[in-house]
């Protein structure tokens, strides 16, 4: 389903432990994991991933809130979006 | 997208973020053709129950899709079918009451404003038009949610100069019975020429009578995004270049609106409407469509050219947007409100914009002479030949105008109007002082114009 795709997009300060974190707490609110991009831009870490929320029993509300919490605990910023509001942006 | 576009990802991000794209409004248009009753009490009830049936949900909806998509909705917002209509079958004539309960209802399911305390009388005005006319000073005053239209003109039928000269009135006394809020009442009232009927901004926004019994219609914006997208050109690019930039951008921006608008009518399980492709300013910094202008290389807002950059920009934005919509109505284009644009406010300030080129400027863009501060002691002729020429403009050019001016009582030239939030604040503008009172007071009807010979 279309529908249960999410964008997750971190940015900030590069430290350990960053990845590690952040899947940690997918794997918890059980999000797979179907791509993920990494790259450092003027100077800062960004991470890009594309996970299914389809077999989770949390609600995106849920799910979200939790990774803002990481993004917090990082403090990196953190984007979670539902995945058509870029495929309808950027495609014709 | 299958994978990840890291770069598609940053834009959207960077638009949302630093850009200020965001949903200007969802509006849900709602008939209230069958809330009619003889008597007024039993019409009010109608209306309040029909209101809290359907937009109950419509605020719930708006902050789930806010939260999904990480885009802001700034306002959720009612339109309903001119009240002038549904009030009209009733024994006694009570329209302040029904604005009561319209404004009751829009608090009752927390939207921003709820539009459509209007009529249409662009030929004549029936007993109710010219009732509701009337109470619009009292109503805008006693409410804090309604906000009020009146269609004065059309291409097909000419202009009712004697609404126009009444309007004058309307208006001002407006303003005076809000004269402490420097006449917020008439920041929420709208003369139009050709209303459409589909809109979905304030104050101009009610449920036209060939509209369906609901609909969810969107109205997004974005200069910010705009006025990025052309300093991303090479400095002196071409105006082929630009139009296109422009019309890509729009493109862009509107998909979001499309998406927001679909998801929203399916939540809410009524049909989606139109998206309203407007370039609509806020105060905020960088969300001024006054800084597009500047990003063509204008000095400044005013400055001759302005109006051909307005042109432009207006027509980029329809053809990029068009495509990205199945349905594309309500006003469409570039508004140019001096209150809510912080460039346009400048612009003002420093002198460099007078009221006869934003009039000259209407004759291109999306609505008309928009959140205009003008003198308290602006005679009502003024105020109506103002709304006169401004309607003969959309008359002639098939095109829809509308004026909104607010006469600040007490204040003068140079003085500034303060209404806060969306609406801004207002630099007072001069006015041409010569009377237009001999013209005004006539009486009558300007005839529809020939559609042949343009010229």
């Amino acid at each position: 389903m279309q529908d249960d795709k999410i964008i997750i997009t971190l940015s900030g300060q590069d430290k350990i432990g960053i990845v590690a974190k952040l899947t940690t707490a997918l794997a918890e609110y059980k999000v797979n994991i179907e791509d993920i991009k990494q790259t450092i831009m003027q100077g800062y870490f960004v991470m890009f991933l594309l996970g299914s929320i389809a077999d989770s029993e949390y609600s995106f509300k849920e799910i979200k809130e939790g990774l803002l919490k990481v993004g917090e605990e990082l403090s990196m910023e953190i984007w979670v979006q539902k995945k058509e509001i870029f495929d309808n942006m950027h495609n014709i | 997208m299958k994978f990840i576009n890291s770069e598609s990802i940053l834009e959207t991000i960077n638009m949302i973020k630093v850009q200020h794209l965001d949903i200007r409004t969802v509006t849900l248009a709602l008939s209230l053709r069958d809330c009619c009753d003889s008597d007024v009490k039993a019409a009010g009830k109608k209306i309040y129950d029909k209101i809290l049936k359907y937009a109950s949900r419509l605020v719930d909806c708006a902050n789930e899709i806010e939260e999904a998509y990480s885009i802001p909705i700034i306002n959720k917002r009612i339109a309903v079918t001119p009240i002038s209509l549904v009030g009209e079958s009733c024994d006694r004539y009570d329209y302040v009451y029904l604005a009561k309960i319209l404004d009751k209802a829009a608090e009752a399911v927390g939207v921003n404003f709820i539009g459509g305390y209007g009529a249409l009388v662009e030929k004549g005005c029936t007993k109710g038009d010219t009732a509701l006319i009337e109470s619009i000073p009292e109503a805008l005053s006693q409410t804090k949610y309604i906000c009020s239209s009146v269609n004065l003109a059309s291409s097909k039928a000419g202009i009712n100069m004697d609404a126009v000269y009444k309007m004058g009135q309307i208006v001002k006394k407006t303003a005076e019975l809000t004269a402490d809020a420097d006449g917020i009442g008439a920041a929420k009232l709208v003369c139009f020429c050709n209303a459409p009927g589909d809109n979905p901004f304030m104050a101009g926004a009610f449920h036209g009578i060939g509209e369906p019994e609901c609909a969810l219609n969107v109205g997004i914006s974005g200069p910010g995004v705009v006025s990025a997208a052309i300093e991303s050109l090479p400095s002196g690019a071409s105006f082929d270049d630009l139009a296109n930039k422009i019309k890509q951008t729009a493109y862009k921006i509107t998909t979001t609106g499309e998406l927001i608008g679909r998801e929203m009518a399916e939540k809410l399980d009524i049909p989606f409407g139109v998206i309203d492709l407007s370039l609509a300013p806020t105060p905020a910094e960088g969300d001024s469509v006054a800084g597009i202008f500047q990003a063509m290389g204008l000095e400044h807002t005013g400055a001759h050219g302005t109006t051909a950059a307005l042109a432009m920009l207006n027509d980029a934005v329809k053809k990029g947007g068009i495509m990205a919509s199945s349905h594309v109505g309500g006003l469409s284009g570039a508004f140019i409100p001096v209150s809510e644009d912080a460039g346009m406010i400048e612009a003002v300030s420093k002198g460099y914009l007078s009221f006869d080129k934003l009039e000259a400027m209407t004759s291109v863009c999306s609505v008309g002479l928009d959140m205009i501060a003008i003198p308290g002691d602006t005679p009502v002729d003024t105020i109506s030949g103002i709304i006169a020429d401004e309607m003969a403009i959309g008359m002639i050019n098939k095109k829809t105008t509308a004026v909104r001016v607010i006469p600040v009582p007490g204040k003068k030239v140079g003085d500034r109007a303060v209404y806060g939030g969306l609406l801004g604040e207002a630099p007072v503008m001069n006015v041409n002082h010569l009377s237009s009172a001999g013209f005004i007071r006539r009486g009558g009807r300007i005839p529809a114009p020939v559609h042949s010979l343009n010229n």
